[in-house]
């Protein structure tokens, strides 16, 4: 896209570095983020997703490197960067003090929006995160999806070029996650660009478009889901579980059957383009597991083929 | 260290007090009832030591009532301790358990916008307060001269300077029993300020302890204005006053930035 010099990139990163005293968080990464996509950093815990983000939230300034953000660097415009986007943190950090309308109002002021303007934003916002008939709620009465649409409703509050969300559904329930993924979905089509950390491959894989795996602070593979898992898997996976300890015995029985092979704790993984064929001749080898599953290839399957480990344990 | 980079006052402290007058206005009556304290005070000091004691050496060098030499004393006490428990507690809990101020650093507000907000909430507060405390005095008949009105920004001068020390020493603050420490310090200060008796009470060799202390200068402040006794040490007095305030609003926004901006 950026070839043509057509349009410039929202965020740039060059060999980006993140350092806490000794531990390097982030050891030099290149990203660049497009505008109106909606680019995801997928990694386990620890990877340096969330280091990465809060540096380009402008709240963390860099150890070295460069970075561009809205094409400012955020050193030197920290404040003008941010009265343009938004920031949804990893933890809720709304105002307790406060009800739901007035966290809105008073983080619309904190951007320079006049009263009358945070109070015709505050009642859009509430609709937007269904939160219309909790207005006048305390803050803490609210379950923690709402806590979280709250959080995001907030993060909007400046009409936002760019939106940060750090592990936007960690701790929901399914329900709670499908009516958030929901609303990130409408803002991704009215044109925001949306920057998002996860370590649920299905939620990388519902929102993404690009997105980069990190692992120990470092970009181990970039691409959109569909290329990832074409490039670093199979089209299926043949998935033996048996009674833990089990799997290893079995591993050599079933050589050959795939493309490739992965051991866990209580199943093993194969990669096939054919499922069901690689399960017959499983069958036929006599290799008896508690219970099969085909599947198709997803993100995890990428993440543990290029660390060794799977992402959420 | 590297210098102050740019971009650390957004010039909106404003909106940070805006945000404690809203959640304060729920919680008016606790402000009024704050008002009371004054009227405890200035009557425990009439009704007795007013009796007991008689008059003491004024600012004037004349003999003044006890209780014209104590009141404006116990207002800077009450200015000092006010921004004091306004600024610890309070401030402790917004940093380490509300995430208050990462939300506010995620928008264009600096270190220094959340600083000067809530240094800035506390002393209009403590502005209040003094404010009812000087309306008391006068229905006492305890107010020496209308001068005694410039009472009310020295006060709020006072609770400035302690409120900026209050929040960067709570910035400090890692469990609420760390609280007493403050006590520690603040409980000589209200004791041996010149509060209760003149400086000349002293031996010599002590009187510069005395003087170490900013609410000894508060004090001095409070007392020249009540009676009217205007010179120019008064400008040292307020150097000292503006001096522990800039003091404590640099450290405080240095805190918060380097505990919240890593």
């Amino acid at each position: 896209m950026t070839e043509g010099g057509v349009s410039q990139p929202l965020v740039s990163g060059k060999a980006l570095v993140k350092r806490f005293g000794d531990f390097e968080a982030v050891r030099g990464i290149d990203i660049e983020v497009n505008q109106g996509e909606a680019f995801g950093f997928l990694g386990p815990n620890g990877a340096g997703k969330s280091s990465t983000m809060r540096m380009i939230a402008c709240v963390s300034p860099r150890s070295d490197g460069d970075l561009r953000v809205l094409g400012m660097d955020p050193d030197i415009d920290g404040p003008r960067i941010r009265a343009r986007i938004g920031v949804c943190p990893q933890q809720d950090n709304l105002d307790t003090e406060l009800t739901v309308r007035e966290n809105l109002q008073v983080y619309g002021r904190f951007f320079g929006l006049s009263r009358a303007q945070v109070r015709e934003k505050a009642v859009e916002l509430m609709e937007f995160a269904q939160l219309s008939d909790r207005a006048n709620a305390e803050v803490e009465s609210l379950s923690g999806g709402m806590k979280r649409r709250l959080t995001i409703a907030r993060s909007l509050v400046n009409d936002p070029e760019l939106l940060l969300l750090d592990e936007p559904t960690t701790g929901l329930d399914p329900q709670a996650r499908h009516l958030l993924w929901d609303r990130l979905f409408r803002l991704k089509q009215r044109g925001v660009t949306l920057i998002i950390t996860t370590h649920y491959m299905d939620e990388a894989e519902q929102l993404c478009d690009r997105l980069v795996v990190m692992d120990g602070g470092r970009i181990v593979a970039e691409g959109s889901p569909s290329a990832l898992i074409s490039r670093y898997s199979s089209r299926e996976v043949l998935e033996l579980r048996f009674a833990p300890g089990e799997q290893a015995g079995h591993e050599a029985k079933v050589e050959g059957l795939a493309e490739r092979v992965e051991v866990l704790p209580d199943r093993l993984l194969l990669y096939t383009a054919n499922g069901e064929a690689a399960l017959e001749q499983v069958t036929a080898r006599g290799v008896r597991p508690v219970s099969s599953l085909v599947r198709r290839s997803t993100l995890e399957d990428v993440f543990l083929r290029l660390t060794g480990r799977t992402l959420v344990d | 260290m590297r210098v102050l980079p740019p971009g650390l006052y957004a010039g909106q402290a404003n909106k940070v007090i805006e945000r404690s007058a809203l959640v304060t206005r729920r919680h008016w009556v606790i402000v009024l009832s704050g008002l009371l304290e004054p009227v405890f005070y200035l009557l425990a000091i009439q009704v007795g030591f007013g009796v007991l004691v008689g008059t003491v050496i004024g600012p004037a060098g004349e003999p003044i009532p006890y209780e014209q030499f104590v009141a404006p004393a116990l207002l800077g006490a009450a200015a000092m301790n006010g921004a004091i428990f306004e600024t610890t507690y309070p401030i402790y809990f917004k940093l380490r358990f509300n995430k208050l101020y990462d939300a506010m650093l995620a928008t264009p507000l600096g270190p220094y916008d959340v600083a000067i907000g809530e240094i800035g909430w506390a002393t209009v507060r403590g502005s209040f307060y003094s404010l009812g405390f000087v309306a008391v005095m006068a229905a006492m008949g305890v107010l020496p001269s209308t001068w005694a009105l410039l009472m009310v920004p020295v006060a709020a001068l006072i609770a400035f300077a302690f409120a900026s020390v209050g929040m960067a020493l709570a910035t400090y603050i890692q469990s609420p029993t760390q609280f007493d420490y403050i006590s520690l310090v603040a409980i000589p200060l209200f004791l041996f300020s010149t509060t209760f008796y003149p400086l000349s009470v002293y031996p010599a060799e002590l009187q510069w302890a005395v003087q170490l202390s900013p609410l000894y200068h508060g004090i001095e402040l409070l007392r020249q204005c009540a009676h009217g006794v205007f010179d120019w040490a008064m400008f040292g007095h307020v150097a000292v006053l503006v001096g522990l305030a800039a003091v404590g609003v640099i450290a405080t926004s240095r805190r918060i930035g380097a505990m919240l901006l890593r």
